[in-house]
């Protein structure tokens, strides 16, 4: 039984990794009061920026950094327009998927069997050899260690520096920020550029490490999931993780339970992450005020100083 | 140490621009030939040519067309199956093309209503059953024969019995392709089973790998799969097990798991359709070839098969090709242990088209 | 001189009408900029977008049939966007309306009856209310984001099609191929233009722009959407219910997008496939939006993305353009449309570099 648990679970981790990203990403540029839903299209452009960049100069940093890059310049275009122009978010979000959907597949129109091993594996000594646990939470590529990091650290930054007060501050209510004399036009940027520089990690992840491949369109849908889960967390970065890995651990446990033969159409099974992730959502919605609380009041709303 | 992290970005943003307009050039640079009678061949497809699978198959198929006959060809890309298809099918034929061929089961009924308006202009259907006009044709191939290739491999090469099969969406093509595959894996060895996941998409590598995964958890040291991306051999290849590729040679996303790769091949049909047109010889028919026409082929042998499991392959590949192999020879059962067929009968073409049943030796029952 | 925005006093009337035209402009530039990096006569590329097609009857009726379901969800979605009530999940619900449709026409596949296409009508609005109802049953109960819900429901409504057309709606004589029988004349839509694929849908979308609009303006039900939208306290100070406005936009956007999932199966398709819609629940969120949340902007919006889809297929036929540069053109159009509606409400001023640096 544990020679399948522990394969498994470190599946779960994989799937689970690349939301995770997109999802904490997308939080704190919702965190900041504006909601943008061009994860899908800034993770397909980190996915094969990142895919480029790591063929060409074999550096996993340069291939990590690039995809980064890559995220954080589509949501530059988000900033531009949304903040600079007052554009609508939801509209403009939906707008910058198509286009990325799109340059990513232009950018990428070469690579079609190109091939690449993956990010290698970073066993961290000693705790690697630990029995379960070891090859479950040591032994993994530098991504995955990375997004137990980042979790924390973004954690760490709302509950306790004074920038994620100021970030909050924003999002509840801009113009109370800007009255205190917060630059909120500057601090939504920098939440927005954040947003997508984790989104296009999250797409490095699919391309370099997931499956170390460029495909177009190889995002399937995860971007969309990752806006859900925030959703999900009610804003909250701790919940972000479990909801990844609530949505990453049903959609593996249902591939098993189909290896395994479970009498069930395997179109159901497919809805059970779906399913699953509402019914979650249902019963940690009850407590309206907490929701209330952690939730930026003034998402999706266009904010100019003059006003 | 900053320095020369700078300078290595420079590096990087100068390889990564200089490929992007050698892309540019690349996409935009496809001349288009003038001879070939001024015809013009027509594709949809229904997904993006880099798809890496079926798409793009068809993609070099039409590639082929103007390399070998210089027609001109024009192709129209991830064309949803719905009200989409009889616009664009329709666009195509008024617009001067001779010869449209549509790449999908969805296109069956857009296909036939838009040949019955232009008479003039030929139609070929890929993996459908209609033809309701004489402009029409339909074609497939008989891909199953290839995995009763891929399953004698299996069957030799399986340690631990079990072998796992990543299916996309429960059509009669697909599981005529896992019986085919199952039957001549137990032929060789009659104890190893199949276990079926079932993605619900052609195409969603992440997925795929994790299927793959699914499956090597539970025991199953070889994995064949009936969706497009390459992610599962790269999944085996880090697992160590073996993995056969679909749709083209996909060797080098697994070099050590990578057993062999059913490669779909329409390059002949696709010119001998063309030819047919350009000398007024084009009639309706339904074509469903085989490894024999060469439409069904393999990508070389990887070094991990042993030269006798290369035999027993190339035999079955033979076999099949001359006709003294049928993958559906019986006797064999269905699932539930009774007869589908008994010696010296195989089940004929009208029972494969629409097969919606697992024969004995595959786990797991059939959804739908 | 650095440019910056300024507040209007008021709204512009004449920038209303007028900035769709410089985001057009704007989007020519753009767009000979693109063509032009990729080889392509930027005069062809733009003939081939938004000229070639309609050069015909066909193509105009084409339009029709490819913006039809875009404005009947896009104007039913504004009012709920414009109340707060986050739907994006129309995709699901008009997947439901056109299996509830099907359904209708299957289970009736023997009778040949005017109400046949009615009851398929009713069908499809009830498939796709039901699937809204139940983010609006969960949002009003127990608080659950509409957001998440009704998009995940989108999901599970497409493994659901898929399911049933792999299993019991298949077409018995259809050797175990996805797709169901084709549907009987009774259970065809009209064709509007003959010689086209123009089918009642398309009334219809008018109807839904001209109905919408009258509800906006002339009706206590579109007031209290304003209002609820625009300052919630208010308008629970004001007595209006926010449950009650949550199930109605749900309803109203769930019930049009049924419909139009169930024109798409018995119009231009005829027979249920295990896809009916290339994202048209997605993208009628954008044609609300760059419709300004109002039903004649969302008509002209629909058109404009509908052509835009057009063209780029007339685009890859005529051009060799992947299909992936249409991608990045309709981006650009839908960046440019966005930006532009700025100038409603603000002036574009300079100010020179000097002052900016020391001020």
């Amino acid at each position: 039984m544990v020679d399948i648990l522990i394969p498994a679970i470190i599946t779960i981790i994989t799937a689970s990794t690349p939301l995770v990203y997109a999802a904490l990403g997308e939080m704190i540029t919702e965190k900041s009061g504006v909601l943008n839903l061009g994860v899908e299209g800034m993770m397909l452009m980190g996915a094969v920026i990142g895919f480029i960049a790591v063929t060409q100069t074999s550096s996993v940093m340069l291939g990590i950094l690039a995809a980064m890059l890559a995220g954080a310049g589509m949501s530059l275009i988000f900033a531009m327009l949304v903040l600079g122009l007052q554009a609508t978010q939801v509209a403009t979000g939906l707008a910058l998927t198509i286009f990325g959907i799109g340059l990513s597949a232009l950018v990428g129109q070469g690579l079609v069997g190109v091939a690449y091993e993956g990010i290698p594996k970073l066993p961290i000594p000693l705790l690697s050899d630990i029995p379960f646990i070891g090859p479950i939470l040591f032994k993994h590529d530098i991504l995955v260690y990375g997004s137990f990091v980042i979790t924390v650290l973004v954690s760490w930054f709302l509950r306790k520096t004074r920038a994620g007060l100021i970030l909050r501050a924003v999002g509840d209510s801009h113009d109370a920020a800007h009255a205190i004399g917060y630059p909120v036009i500057k601090i939504r940027c920098l939440a927005i550029l954040f947003g997508g520089a984790m989104a296009g990690i999250a797409g490095g992840y699919l391309s370099l490490s997931y499956s170390p491949l460029w495909i177009e369109n190889m995002s399937a849908g995860r971007g969309w999931i990752a806006l859900a889960l925030v959703v999900f967390a009610t804003w909250r970065p701790g919940r972000v993780f479990f909801g990844a890995y609530l949505f990453g651990g049903i959609t593996i446990l249902q591939l098993h339970a189909q290896a395994m033969g479970a009498g069930v159409p395997s179109q159901v099974m497919s809805m059970l992450p779906y399913l699953a992730t509402i019914m979650v959502l249902v019963l940690i919605s009850r407590d309206q005020k907490k929701i209330k609380m952690n939730s930026p009041a003034c998402i999706g709303q266009p904010f100019h100083p003059s006003s | 140490m900053i320095g020369k992290k700078l300078n290595l970005l420079a590096a990087v943003t100068h390889k990564v621009s200089t490929m992007l307009v050698a892309l540019l050039i690349m996409v935009t640079g496809t001349s288009v030939h003038a001879d070939g009678h001024g015809m013009k061949v027509g594709f949809i497809y229904v997904g993006p040519t880099g798809d890496h699978g079926w798409t793009y198959r068809h993609d070099i198929g039409r590639q082929s067309l103007e390399s070998e006959l210089g027609v001109e060809t024009t192709y129209v890309e991830s064309v949803p199956e719905g009200a989409d298809a009889g616009r664009v099918i329709r666009q195509l034929a008024t617009s001067g093309h001779k010869l449209i061929f549509t790449t999908s089961f969805g296109y069956m009924n857009p296909t036939n209503n838009v040949a019955k308006e232009f008479p003039d202009v030929r139609f070929e259907h890929a993996t459908g059953y209609k033809r309701e006009s004489d402009n029409v044709s339909t074609y497939s191939a008989r891909f199953y024969e290839g995995r009763s290739v891929i399953g004698t491999i299996a069957g030799h090469m399986t340690r631990t019995g079990v072998v796992g099969y990543i299916a996309s969406f429960p059509i009669p093509e697909v599981i005529r392709g896992i019986n085919s595959f199952t039957l001549a894996m137990r032929k060789v060895n009659p104890d190893a089973v199949v276990r079926v996941v079932w993605v619900n998409t052609w195409y969603d590598p992440g997925k795929e790998g994790d299927a793959a995964k699914a499956l090597i958890d539970q025991g199953a040291d070889i994995i064949a799969q009936h969706t497009d991306s390459p992610a599962a051999l790269q999944v085996a290849e880090d697992r160590g097990v073996f993995a056969f590729g679909q749709a083209s040679d996909m060797s080098t996303f697994a070099p050590n798991a990578h057993l062999t790769s059913i490669v779909n091949n329409w390059d002949p049909y696709y010119i001998e359709r063309t030819k047919a047109v350009m000398e007024g010889t084009w009639e309706s028919v339904d074509t469903w070839n085989g490894i024999s026409e060469g439409m069904v082929s393999f990508a070389p042998y990887g070094d991990a098969v042993p030269a006798d499991v290369r035999a027993a392959a190339d035999a079955v590949k033979d076999g099949i090709a001359s006709g003294s192999i049928h993958p559906f020879d019986g006797p064999f059962n269905n699932q539930a242990g009774e007869q589908v067929i008994g010696s010296g009968e195989h089940l004929d073409d009208g029972d494969l088209l629409g097969m919606n049943y697992y024969v004995e030796g595959v786990e797991g029952d059939l959804p739908g | 001189m650095i440019p910056y925005l300024e507040k209007r006093a008021e709204h512009s009337r004449t920038m209303v009408y007028i900035s769709p035209f410089i985001a057009l402009a704007l989007t020519l530039l753009g767009g000979i900029m693109l063509f032009s990096l990729l080889g392509k006569s930027p005069a062809q590329a733009m003939y081939a977008f938004f000229v070639a097609p309609l050069t015909s009857l066909y193509g105009w009726a084409e339009l029709g049939v490819k913006a039809s379901p875009l404005v009947l969800i896009g104007v039913a979605l504004s009012i709920g966007f414009r109340a707060g009530v986050w739907n994006i999940g129309a995709e699901g619900q008009l997947t439901l309306g056109a299996i509830c449709g099907s359904c209708v026409a299957l289970w009736l596949y023997q009778v040949d009856s005017v109400f046949v296409l009615p009851l398929m009508m009713v069908g499809g609005v009830l498939g796709g209310m039901f699937w809204a109802s139940i983010p609006a049953f969960l949002k009003t109960r127990f608080n659950a984001n509409e957001i998440l819900t009704s998009l995940m429901l989108t999901y599970v409504a497409l493994l659901l099609l898929s399911l049933l057309v792999h299993g019991p709606l298949r077409d018995p004589d259809g050797f175990n191929f996805p797709e169901s029988r084709i549907f009987h004349d009774a259970a065809s839509l009209p064709i509007m233009v003959n010689g086209t694929r123009l089918h009642l849908g398309a009334v219809f979308a008018l109807i839904a722009v001209g109905g919408i609009w009258l509800l906006l303006s002339k009706s206590l039900i579109g007031f209290q959407i304003k209002v609820i939208g625009q300052a919630p306290a208010a308008g629970r100070h004001a007595g209006f219910s926010v449950n009650r406005t949550i199930w109605f936009t749900l309803l109203l956007g769930g019930g049009m997008a049924g419909l139009a999932g169930m024109f798409e199966v018995s119009g231009p398709i005829g027979q249920l496939l295990p896809i009916i819609s290339p994202g048209y629940g997605f993208t009628a969120i954008i044609v609300a939006f760059v419709g300004r949340l109002h039903p004649v902007g969302s008509l002209f919006a629909g058109l404009l993305i509908a052509l835009s889809y057009l063209g780029g297929e007339n685009a890859q036929i005529t051009l060799n353009l992947p299909i992936a540069v249409t991608g990045v053109f309709q981006g650009m159009l839908l960046f440019f449309l966005l930006a532009c509606d700025v100038l409603i409400r603000y002036r574009i001023r300079f100010k020179p570099v000097s002052r900016f640096r020391h001020g």
